[in-house]
């Protein structure tokens, strides 16, 4: 069964113009299925305003579908009663790692789901403790959240995720405010708990290398699903990615480019490694 | 700009520090009334016998506490020179319009240092306290509230919130200051009234972006299950040990003490 399914799922938000009148009905996503399979790593693209996140906010029911249905593990999100169980089940890890950290010590901040699940104190210390030394940052337990660098700070925001044993973790745009070692440090973390714990990751970017350990990518335009596969199915598709204002890895780019000026190698590259290798492999 | 300290806490391993938050804040409270029921010399003795000792036991050093009565310094004065001034009685000494009586002298000497004591009492309680411990014990102590409606639960997230976005909106109120700074802004010239308008560039953005972190947060809480108080457990509640019920004996005894002294007068 699949962890995460939706049907013909659409939102609609009504936009006030300055006199606070005239409202304008803007589709963020429409017309979406999809079906996420458990324990894969799953990616979802698109720039700024492709209504990525407003999906990703759907399936924690953070958002209620204004047409279609969205279910995780089975539940339908938009059955009010079941609002805890869906939240608990499909985790959230936002883009702004200040801005989701509850806690004034790390570990109190891990433990904030697990109060809110209404767990005995023991049980809590346990997970707190587990889902810590997951993504390993079990020794800055005791510190101020303040004092970490943005990628611990995101990992703790994980941490605090993983604690309430969640079946998926979506985490939206975990990494767009970051620098390249606390993207690094949040991804391996990601996949880490997606090979090791087999929890499903829903990674929504717009970091094109990102994606590449990925099972299956979804890219999205305009709240539409407009392609699907594999990253290596979609990453042969560097045309239509430009068109979408997405720009290719650069050693995508440059096989592609290579291929288009007659070299013959094979498509969809996306490790450098790989490319060396078509390359060796022409003589 | 780092991390700002936040009320005064002396982080160091001392019985008062370990001691349960509730038994520390009551306790304070006790003392701050004793401070006004006794009336003699005795009185204040067994007093200032309580603050040293519990000075002592904490393990700050003296100069921090001294540190904590700058900021009243200016009260304690008017405070003592109105009482001085004002108090009717055998005049002492007279010029022009001002008369020094004998009871001024007393009242002004029993003011100055009820305020020494109350203000250097309470802050070895924040002194030896986090923040957070802190509102743990209001929450506590106040639960009863409940009964009459007041959502005691929320009032103490709220606090604990704010404690928590203290350091990271001064960092951001530096940043746009340094922003507004570099686009010609004059933060430090002109009269009273110039520079309060200078803070609008300031205050605007640091508002909006306060709200636009209070949504975040708001959303990253109910992604994480947040639903209020009721049904919520607590990783590290508060629990009352031994040194805690001996701590509370001693906080009775004092009071008893003070209370009979106080009926004595002396």
């Amino acid at each position: 069964m699949p962890i995460i399914r939706a049907e013909k799922l659409g939102f609609n938000y009504v936009q006030y113009n300055d006199e606070n009148e005239a409202p304008e009905t803007i589709k963020a996503i429409r017309d979406i299925d999809l079906s996420i399979e458990k324990g894969s790593f799953v990616a979802i693209l698109g720039h700024n305003g492709s209504g990525k996140s407003t999906l990703a906010k759907q399936m924690n029911a953070l958002l209620m579908p204004t047409s279609g249905t969205m279910w995780v593990d089975g539940i339908d999100t938009a059955g009010e009663d079941e609002l805890w169980k869906v939240r608990q089940k499909a985790g959230m890890v936002f883009q702004n790692p200040d801005n989701q950290i509850i806690g004034t010590v790390v570990d109190e901040d891990v433990a904030f789901g697990p109060e809110n699940l209404g767990m005995p104190t023991d049980d809590i210390w346990t997970r707190v403790d587990d889902a810590l030394s997951k993504v390993g940052m079990l020794g800055f337990r005791d510190r101020s959240p303040n004092r970490l660098s943005g990628g611990q700070k995101q990992r703790v925001a994980i941490a605090g995720v993983v604690a309430m044993h969640p079946e998926c973790i979506v985490l939206d745009e975990p990494t767009a405010m970051l620098d390249p070692n606390g993207r690094r440090e949040v991804l391996e973390v990601a996949r880490e708990l997606n090979r090791k714990e087999g929890v499903t990751v829903i990674l929504i970017t717009h970091y094109m290398e990102e994606v590449i350990y990925a099972d299956h990518v979804y890219v999205m335009d305009l709240g539409k699903i407009v392609m699907e596969g594999t990253p290596r199915e979609v990453f042969s598709r560097v045309d239509e990615l430009k068109a979408l204002k997405l720009t290719v890895p650069q050693v995508t780019e440059l096989a592609y480019e290579l291929k288009k000026a007659g070299v013959k190698i094979p498509d969809g590259i996306i490790t450098p490694e790989e490319l060396v290798e078509a390359l060796c492999a022409i003589r | 700009m780092g991390e700002i300290t936040l009320g005064q806490y002396y982080p160091t391993n001392s019985i008062l520090h370990r001691l349960d938050p509730r038994v520390k804040f009551l306790g304070t409270l006790v003392y701050i009334v004793a401070l006004f029921l006794v009336r003699g010399p005795v009185g204040y003795a067994v007093c200032a016998a309580a603050l040293i000792s519990m000075i002592v036991l904490s393990k700050v050093p003296f100069r921090y506490v001294l540190k904590s009565l700058k900021p009243v310094v200016l009260i304690m004065a008017v405070t003592m020179l109105f009482n001085l001034l004002l108090t009717p009685g055998e005049v002492l000494w007279r010029f022009w319009i001002f008369k020094i009586t004998e009871e001024g002298i007393r009242m002004a000497a029993k003011m100055g240092i009820r305020l020494v004591f109350l203000v250097s009492g309470s802050s070895i309680m924040t002194l030896t306290t986090t923040p957070n411990a802190l509102t743990d014990a209001m929450e506590r102590l106040f639960g009863f509230l409940k009964i009459i409606h007041v959502p005691v639960h929320e009032i103490a997230m709220m606090m604990s919130i704010a404690l928590r976005f203290i350091p990271i909106l001064t960092e951001e109120t530096d940043k746009i200051k340094k922003a507004q700074i570099a686009r010609g802004a004059d933060f430090e010239t002109g009269g009273f009234v110039k520079r309060m308008r200078a803070m609008i560039p300031l205050l605007v953005p640091l508002f909006v972006s306060a709200f636009r972190r209070a949504n975040d947060l708001a959303m990253a809480m109910e992604a994480r299950c947040y639903h209020g108080g009721a049904g919520r457990t607590q990783m590290k509640p508060l629990r009352y040990r031994k040194a805690d019920y001996i701590a509370w004996a001693v906080v009775a005894a004092f009071l008893a003490v003070c209370i009979c002294l106080s009926v004595t007068g002396w």
